[in-house]
């Protein structure tokens, strides 16, 4: 019977021929898309985790200035802006803060160590995007998101802001340089 | 016209003529007020598509890097104004078209209530001129999803607060519809399996449309200064409630279309009831309440959230994807096969008619729908790829192939009977809507993979400008490129679309009292005799059977390329 009319009262009858077959793989596929998952959150390198902690924007933004100024190696002219550069210690935690519309500071980082990145936002919602890798993730204020991150390349690595942050959004570019 | 003229239980014509009309093609009853509804829903969602038509051509001439139409402020404000006129005024004025109709006509009922239609729909309209002239006015310059603390005019939630409460009375009206039906035993046994999609997709909406009140009133009320800031991450958990869970709402509506098209242009009839029914039924239990895909790399929630709530259960929502997917071509090749077309594998595809718009567009909405969104759509959302696709041109590179080249091409398909049953009026220009399907089919399909592959790239979404950010290559500009052609091509199919729908309300010849002019159905093939093949016939299937496993192993490559790309990026955590 066709669709648009009522089907006949027996309509309710087991799957035959290739539907079963193609049921019972669509199903079996299902699982592999299921387990891949829980799969590479124990073996694999790339997770995200959203470890998170409550931060108000100006306490972040505290945090941030006591670690540039701890750190700090230089510091570069964007415009009307200085941005200071800054290599937290191998291993140690760094400090990005987004605004509209830059990043700050310019964090150096070193080949194979590992670093808590700490990233949040001091207006609006922002998106870190680091570039060429494109590895990407979420930039909310109120919350300090903090990647357990390991570089295994060396290079300029620009961060674009990818989440709508008002006109001067795609003015907003940042830097990871690894040596 | 055999393949849709559908016999009526007797007794039942004399009923139905008294609040409307028989049909003069297919037979059916066409409840007067059902009608009207359908009416004016169906062409103001017209005119929104088109509204929204306009700004995608401006987006794509903006992103194409070497055209660069906009400035930064437009860019921004049309990218909102797209956004809301396509995914929610567009989507739901027909989408509450098609449920006036599939709880009246195929139940041989009446619309429940005039008032609550004419509420619904007034409502609906006022809110979505109010959004558009708010964004218009530079008001709202802060795209569909307004994430907090971002904020728009008060006007701006209120407009989306009246649209979504006017839906939900639409779905009021059709949900007493079918009640009233079911008491006065207008149908004998199960409804319609169309009906029964349709129902799927209603409620759906409601928990849906819930999400929608739940994350727009208290941001209402904060714009206008009497609550407190709503926390921006609750924001996002909830208004992907509403974001997400209206997407499976288009898959479903879409799929009932699917199954109504392959009816009345190829006779296709379900194979298996109960399989499409039952996944209808995956659809409603496990939409994703959490809407947990968009939040993959999101802070505060954690793996083992993010985890369970994306593959919720098994996939079992995808699951009921993959079913459709499979027995809607195989109620085709069945038809087919049985009319006589029995040549190889795919000899039944081939003399389907591809030149009737209502299959065309129907099937190019399948395959599109398939291969690129779904496979996209599973790849993009799971945990870990997440990490390199988040908020880059993959994402509308994603949707534009689920709720354009899906949804959206199903419903034009759907207008091409619409028009000449519901209004009564044969098209003009059919030449030219024979080949529409095909160019928008085409050109979105073009501006999708542009998308896609720059964003593979890097290249953000809804950016005006990437050269600032030096970091992207001639590579990346090429497919901006692509997507600004493709956008002009699917420009031009939708512009013909909405050019022949309102020449056809004008222009077309009245066919009342008589049959529409066909489009060319499939007819049974010369010197063949009909045959019934059973489900179970693996003849009968082998064409869909094989086109099944191909979309499987196109999948799976996609699926675990994508992995090894991240594997190849910094380890993180
Ligand atoms: C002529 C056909 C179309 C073209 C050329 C087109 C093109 C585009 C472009 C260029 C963007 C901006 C991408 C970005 O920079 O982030 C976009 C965004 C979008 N489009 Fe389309 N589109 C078309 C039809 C549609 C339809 C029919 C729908 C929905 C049913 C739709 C839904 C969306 C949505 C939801 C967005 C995202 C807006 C946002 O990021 O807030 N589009 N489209
Ligand atoms: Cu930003
Ligand atoms: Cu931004």
């Amino acid at each position: 019977m066709s669709s648009i009319v009522s089907p006949p009262s027996d309509w309710c009858r087991a799957p035959a021929g290739h539907e079963r077959i193609w049921l019972g793989l669509a199903l079996g596929w299902c699982l592999v898309l299921s387990l891949m998952m829980p799969f590479w959150h124990f073996k694999g390198k790339q997770n995200s985790r959203g470890e998170a902690y409550a931060v108000k924007p100006d306490a972040f933004l505290a945090r941030a200035e006591k670690f540039i100024a701890a750190n700090k190696v230089g510091e570069e002219k964007q415009g009307p802006n200085v941005i200071p550069i800054v290599e937290p210690p191998p291993g140690g935690d760094a400090y990005l803060v987004a605004r509209m519309w830059s990043w700050n500071p310019i964090i150096k980082l070193r080949l194979g160590q590992t670093y808590r990145l700490h990233l949040s936002s001091i207006d609006l919602q922002h998106g870190f995007s680091l570039q060429p890798l494109n590895m990407n993730f979420q930039v909310l204020p109120g919350y300090d998101h903090v990647l357990t991150l390991t570089p295994t390349s060396k290079g300029i690595f620009p961060i674009v802001c990818n989440e709508f942050c008002g006109i001067g959004h795609q003015m907003m570019v940042g830097r990871i340089v690894v040596e | 016209m055999s393949a849709i003229a559908i016999p009526l239980p007797s007794g039942l014509r004399e009923v139905a003529a008294d609040r409307g009309r028989l049909c003069a093609t297919t037979g059916l009853p066409v409840c007067a007020v059902a009608q009207r509804f359908i009416k004016l829903n169906a062409v103001t969602a017209v005119v929104f598509l088109l509204v929204g038509g306009i700004a995608a051509l401006l987006l794509a001439l903006t992103r194409w890097q070497a055209v660069h139409l906009l400035n930064a402020e437009w860019f921004y404000r049309i990218v909102t104004l797209h956004g809301l006129n396509m995914l929610i005024f567009w989507i739901l004025f027909m989408e509450v078209a098609i449920l006036y109709f599939t709880c009246t006509t195929p139940l041989n009922s009446r619309l429940f209530s005039e008032k609550v239609a004419w509420v619904s729909f007034g409502m609906m309209l006022v809110g979505a001129v109010m959004v558009d002239v708010v964004i218009l006015k530079g008001q709202a310059d802060v795209m569909m999803t307004s994430y907090l603390p971002l904020l728009a005019h008060p006007l701006f939630y209120l407009g989306i607060i009246l649209v979504a409460v006017g839906t939900l009375i639409g779905v009021f009206n059709f949900f007493a519809t079918l009640y009233v039906a079911k008491r006065d035993k207008t149908y004998e046994g199960s409804v319609p399996l169309v009906t029964f999609g349709a129902t799927a997709a209603a409620i759906i909406a409601v928990v849906t449309l819930l999400h929608g009140a739940i994350v727009m009133i208290p941001t209402f009320t904060y714009s206008m200064g009497w609550t407190p800031a709503p926390d921006p991450m609750w924001y996002r958990l909830i208004w992907w409630g509403l974001g997400h869970q209206s997407q499976q709402v288009n898959v479903c509506a879409m799929v009932a279309v699917w199954y109504f098209l392959s009816s009345v242009t190829v006779g296709a009839r379900p194979l298996n009831e109960a399989v499409c029914r039952g996944a209808f039924i995956l659809y409603v239990c496990f939409i994703n309440i959490a809407s947990a895909h968009h939040l993959l790399v999101d802070p505060a929630v954690g793996a083992s959230w993010k985890i369970w709530n994306t593959s919720y259960a098994m996939y079992l929502a995808v699951l009921a994807s993959m079913i459709h997917g499979f027995t809607v071509p195989a109620g085709v090749e069945v038809a087919m096969r049985e009319k006589g077309y029995l040549r190889g594998l795919f000899g039944w595809l081939t003399s389907a008619p591809w030149k009737n718009p209502g299959f065309s567009g129907f099937f190019l909405s399948l395959v599109i729908f398939g291969f690129g969104g779904g496979i996209t759509g599973v790849t993009l959302g799971t945990e870990q790829i997440n990490i390199i696709a988040h908020n880059t041109l993959r994402i509308p590179g994603h949707f534009h192939v689920t709720v354009v080249g899906g949804t959206t091409l199903a419903f034009m398909a759907l207008a091409y009977y619409v028009i000449p049953l519901i209004f009564q009026r044969d098209f003009v220009g059919r030449k030219l809507a024979r080949l529409q399907p095909y160019i928008f089919g085409f050109g979105i399909v073009l501006v999708a993979l542009g998308m896609s592959f720059a964003g593979s790239m890097g290249v953000p979404r809804r950016s005006w400008d990437i050269s600032l950010a030096g970091a992207y290559g001639p590579a990346a500009h090429l497919m901006l490129g692509v997507v600004g052609i493709g956008g002009i091509i699917a420009f031009a199919g939708l512009l013909l679309f909405c050019l022949l729908c309102v020449g056809t309300l004008l222009f077309g010849e009245s066919n009342q009292g008589r049959a529409m002019a066909d489009w060319g159905v499939a007819q049974p093939a010369t010197g063949a005799a009909p045959v019934r093949l059973e489900e179970h016939d693996h003849n009968a299937t082998k064409g869909t059977f094989a086109l099944a496993l191909i979309f499987l192993a196109c999948f799976a490559v996609y699926y675990f390329a994508n992995w090894k790309a991240l594997a190849d990026v910094w380890p993180v955590k």
